[in-house]
C-alpha cells in the first residue's frame, strides 16, 4: 500500500491494469493518445505502451465517440470512450440515453453494452457556464445505465476496474478538482475493486448523516471537523461513490441511527440526486416520528466565470455546515448535542 | 454521377448480371416473399390485429438485392423499414412480425444471426456500424457491416460524425442508403442542396456509388462489390440506391395529403418485382408455373409466421423488468419484487383497481416505437 497517490495516478493505473490484463479493453477519445495523453493527462504513456489501435486518438466527435464505442461494445470488445468534459456529453446524448441505455433491452437481452464513459468536469475552476457543470442528474434518471463518482483515490482506481469489467454501460464522471488529491492506493498490480453501488462511511457519527459524492465528500468530511470542533455534533458521512444505483441500504442504516438528514452536491439543486434521495428516505422512515431533512446543492443559475460570483453559486463546506445547523435547530436537536451548540448559538 | 443499371425499366439487360440464373431466381422469391409479408402486414395493422406498421413496398430490391450480398458472418444494421433485409439475412420471420404486434420478445436474432435491433430514432446506428466494423477487425474477423439507413437520415450529426469516424479508422462497412425521395413528408430536395447523396462521399475521402435501387441485380451488384472491398481493407463505401416509397410513411400516415399520386410513374423506376420478372421470363429461366410456386411458397411462409404470433401467449407483465440491466442491481429487483407482488395482491377476489385485470392485451414495453402523425422519419 502507498499512501500518497494522485488520483490521476490511480485513474491511469485502473486503465493500465485493466488494458493488461484484458485484450479487448481500449481507449478512444480526444486527444488521449501521447504525446498528449489526454487533456487532463490521465491516458499519458498508455498509448506509447499499448500501440496507437489500443489507445485511438478520434475525430472531435462525440456522437460517434459513443455510438462507435456501442458498436464496438456489442462485438465483444471493452471500449473505454474518453469525452474531454461532461458537459460535452450533452452532444451525444440520444446514444448514451437511447441507444448504449437501451439496446440490451431492445434487443431482448440478446446484445450487452459493455461500455465505460469516462468523463470529466465540475465547477472551482473559473471555467464558466459550458464547462463547469455537475450533469449527473441526468443519466440518474436514466434505467439502463449506471452512475459513478468517486471521492478518493483508492476508490476512483476500484471503482474503474470495476466499471470496465461490469456488463453494462457506466457513466464514470470524474471530478477534476479531484485530479491533485492525493491518498492511500494499494501497489500496482495488487488487483482490487470497489464494488459499484456500494456506498462507504467515510467517517462515522451520531448526531446527523451527511450524504455526498464526488468532492462534496471532502467538503462533508471538513464539514464534519468543523461540526465536531464548534458544535460538538457528531456527523457521518456516506460518500456515494456510485449515484446510480445508489446505495440505499447504507443511507437509510446511517439515517435510522441519526435521524437527521442533510444531502449535498454541487449539482443544481433543483432535480438533483439530491432530491430523490431526500425523498426516498423520507418515505421509507415514515414510521420515524422525528425526522429532519435538508439538502444542500448548487443555485439554478449558470456557473459564473467570475471567481468570486462562480463561490456565490456552487456550495462547499461553509453551506453543509449552515445547512447541519439549521436542521438540527429545526428539530430541536442541539440541546441534545451538548451545550456546545448552545453556545455557538449564542455565540453568533 | 452515373447511375449504375444491370437492367433496364423494361427488364431488358443493359450489360452482363453479376450473378446466374439460378441466383436471379433466388433473388426474385425472395422479393416475392418480401412483399407477401409486407401486404399482409398492412392488412393485419387494418384489422387490428398488429400495431402501427412502416411498409417498404416499393423497395424489395434494395432489402433482398443489398441483404443477398451478405456472408452469414457479416452484421446487418436495419431500420424500422429493413425488416426486409433482416429477414432475408436470417432473422426469423416470426421475430419481424412479433416486432410489429409489440412483443418485448420479439427482433430476437438467433444467436448465429448478427442482425442489430432496428434503429427507429434517424441515423443512430450509423455510429454503431463504425464501432461494429473496429471491434470485428480488432477481433480479427472477415466479416463486413451493411447499414441501412434512408435520404432523411443523411441530414442527422450521426451521419456525419459515423461516416467521417468509419472513413478516418477504414472500419469495413457498407453505408447503404435507400433513397426513396421523402422523410415521412419533407421530399429529397429539402434534405440537401447536393444532387445526390453518393457525392458526398468524396468529402469523407472513401468510395461512393449510385445505383438503380428498383433494379435488384444493380443493388446485388454494388454491395457484394463494397463488401468485399471492405474485408480487403479497402475501407467503407457510401451506396446510394435512387428507389421510391410507393406507400405512406407507416399505416399511420397518408401520402396523398402531400404528394401527386402520378409522381411514382413519372419517376419510371417500375416496379422492382416486375422487372427482375421480365428478366429472368426473357431468358426462359422463369415461367407461370415458377410464379405460382413462389407465391404460393411465400404465402404459406407468411400464414405461419401470423399463426405463431399469435399464439404467443400474453406478455408476462414482469418483462417491463426484463433486460434492463446485465446483473441487476438489488433496488431493481426490489422493484420488480414490489411490482409483482402488489399486482398478485390486487389480483385476490375483491381486490379492485387496473391490476386486477391481469396483463393488457396485445403489446408489453419495448415494442415498435415508430413515431406516427407529426413524428419519425
Amino acid at each position: 500500500m502507498r499512501d500518497n497517490v494522485l488520483m490521476r495516478e490511480a485513474l491511469r493505473e485502473a486503465l493500465d491494469e485493466e488494458m493488461a490484463r484484458d485484450e479487448r479493453v481500449f481507449l478512444m477519445g480526444e486527444d488521449i493518445a501521447d504525446p498528449m495523453g489526454g487533456s487532463y493527462k490521465i491516458t499519458l504513456g498508455l498509448s506509447t505502451k499499448y500501440g496507437k489501435h489500443r489507445v485511438r486518438n478520434t475525430p472531435i466527435s462525440e456522437i460517434a465517440i459513443v455510438g462507435a464505442g456501442v458498436g464496438a461494445a456489442i462485438t465483444g470488445m471493452r471500449p473505454v470512450a474518453e469525452i474531454m468534459y461532461v458537459d460535452f456529453l450533452e452532444v451525444a446524448m440520444d446514444q448514451v440515453v437511447s441507444q448504449a441505455a437501451k439496446i440490451r433491452y431492445m434487443s431482448g437481452g440478446q446484445l450487452s453494452v459493455p461500455l465505460v464513459i469516462r468523463c470529466q468536469g465540475g465547477p472551482g475552476r473559473s471555467a464558466a457556464a459550458q464547462h463547469s457543470q455537475m450533469l449527473e442528474a441526468w443519466f440518474f434518471h436514466v434505467p439502463g445505465l449506471k452512475v459513478v463518482m468517486p471521492s478518493t483515490p483508492y476508490d476512483a482506481k476500484g471503482l474503474l476496474k470495476a466499471a470496465i469489467r461490469d456488463d453494462n454501460p457506466v457513466i464514470f464522471f470524474e471530478q477534476n478538482g479531484l485530479y491533485n488529491t492525493r491518498g492511500p492506493v494499494p501497489d500496482p498490480g495488487e488487483d482490487y475493486t470497489v464494488p459499484l453501488g456500494k456506498a462507504d462511511i467515510k467517517r462515522e457519527g451520531k448526531d446527523v448523516t451527511i450524504v455526498a459524492y464526488a468532492q462534496m465528500t471532502l467538503f462533508a468530511l471538513q464539514a464534519a471537523e468543523q461540526l465536531a470542533k464548534e458544535d460538538g455534533v457528531e456527523a457521518e458521512v456516506v460518500d456515494l461513490r456510485t449515484v446510480s444505483p445508489w446505495d440505499k441500504e447504507t443511507v437509510l442504516r446511517s439515517f435510522r441511527k441519526t435521524g437527521a438528514l442533510v444531502v449535498a452536491h454541487q449539482a443544481v439543486r433543483q432535480g438533483g440526486v439530491g432530491a430523490e434521495i431526500a425523498a426516498t428516505v423520507y418515505e421509507e422512515a415514515l414510521d420515524l416520528v422525528d425526522v429532519e431533512i435538508a439538502r444542500v446543492g448548487a443555485k439554478f443559475a449558470p456557473t459564473p466565470f467570475a471567481p468570486h460570483l462562480e463561490r456565490y453559486v456552487i456550495p462547499g463546506k461553509d453551506e453543509i455546515v449552515a445547512a447541519v445547523r439549521t436542521t438540527l435547530e429545526r428539530g430541536g436537536r442541539f440541546g441534545a448535542v451538548g451545550q456546545a451548540a448552545a453556545q455557538r448559538a449564542g455565540a453568533v | 454521377m452515373e447511375l449504375l443499371r444491370v437492367i433496364d425499366g423494361e427488364g431488358r439487360p443493359l450489360r452482363e448480371a453479376p450473378c446466374t440464373d439460378e441466383d436471379a431466381r433466388a433473388l426474385l422469391e425472395r422479393m416475392i416473399f418480401l412483399r407477401a409479408f409486407d401486404e399482409r402486414a398492412v392488412a393485419l395493422q387494418r384489422q387490428g390485429r398488429i400495431g402501427t406498421y412502416a411498409p417498404y413496398r416499393g423497395m424489395e430490391a434494395c432489402q433482398a438485392g443489398a441483404a443477398s450480398a451478405l456472408s452469414p458472418e457479416d452484421w446487418l444494421l436495419p431500420t424500422y423499414r429493413d425488416h426486409g433485409a433482416a429477414m432475408i439475412h436470417g432473422l426469423p420471420v416470426e421475430e419481424a412480425l412479433a416486432y410489429w404486434a409489440g412483443r418485448v420478445e420479439s427482433y430476437r436474432a438467433p444467436a448465429e444471426v448478427n442482425v442489430f435491433p432496428p434503429a427507429v430514432p434517424i441515423a443512430t446506428q450509423i455510429p454503431h456500424a463504425a464501432g461494429i466494423g473496429w471491434g470485428l477487425r480488432r477481433a480479427g474477423s472477415a466479416a463486413a457491416v451493411l447499414c441501412f439507413f434512408g435520404d432523411g437520415a443523411t441530414s442527422e450529426g450521426d451521419f456525419h460524425e459515423g461516416i467521417n469516424f468509419a472513413g478516418v479508422f477504414r472500419a469495413p462497412v457498407v453505408f447503404f442508403c435507400q433513397n426513396n425521395g421523402y422523410a415521412i413528408s419533407v421530399p429529397f430536395s429539402r434534405q440537401t442542396a447536393a444532387a445526390s447523396i453518393a457525392v458526398r462521399a468524396a468529402g469523407y475521402g472513401i468510395a461512393g456509388e449510385r445505383v438503380d435501387g428498383n433494379d435488384a441485380l444493380a443493388v446485388l451488384d454494388a454491395v457484394r462489390r463494397a463488401l468485399q472491398r471492405a474485408r480487403e481493407g479497402g475501407g467503407p463505401t457510401l451506396i446510394e440506391a435512387l428507389t421510391y416509397r410507393v406507400g405512406p410513411h407507416t399505416t399511420s400516415d397518408d401520402p396523398s395529403r402531400y404528394r401527386d399520386p402520378e409522381e411514382a410513374q413519372r419517376l419510371a423506376l417500375g416496379d422492382p418485382l416486375e422487372r427482375l420478372r421480365r428478366y429472368l421470363a426473357g431468358r426462359g429461366a422463369w415461367d407461370e408455373a415458377d410464379e405460382a410456386r413462389a407465391q404460393e411458397a411465400a404465402r404459406a411462409r407468411v400464414a405461419a409466421a401470423v399463426r405463431a404470433v399469435e399464439a404467443m401467449a400474453p406478455p408476462d407483465p414482469a418483462d417491463i423488468f426484463a433486460h434492463v440491466y446485465g446483473a441487476e442491481p438489488l433496488f431493481f429487483q426490489e422493484q420488480r419484487r414490489r411490482f409483482l407482488a402488489e399486482l398478485e395482491s390486487a389480483a385476490r377476489p375483491g381486490a379492485g383497481g387496473p391490476a386486477a385485470r391481469g396483463p393488457a392485451p396485445g403489446g408489453a414495453a419495448g415494442g415498435p416505437a415508430v413515431r406516427t402523425e407529426g413524428g419519425g422519419r
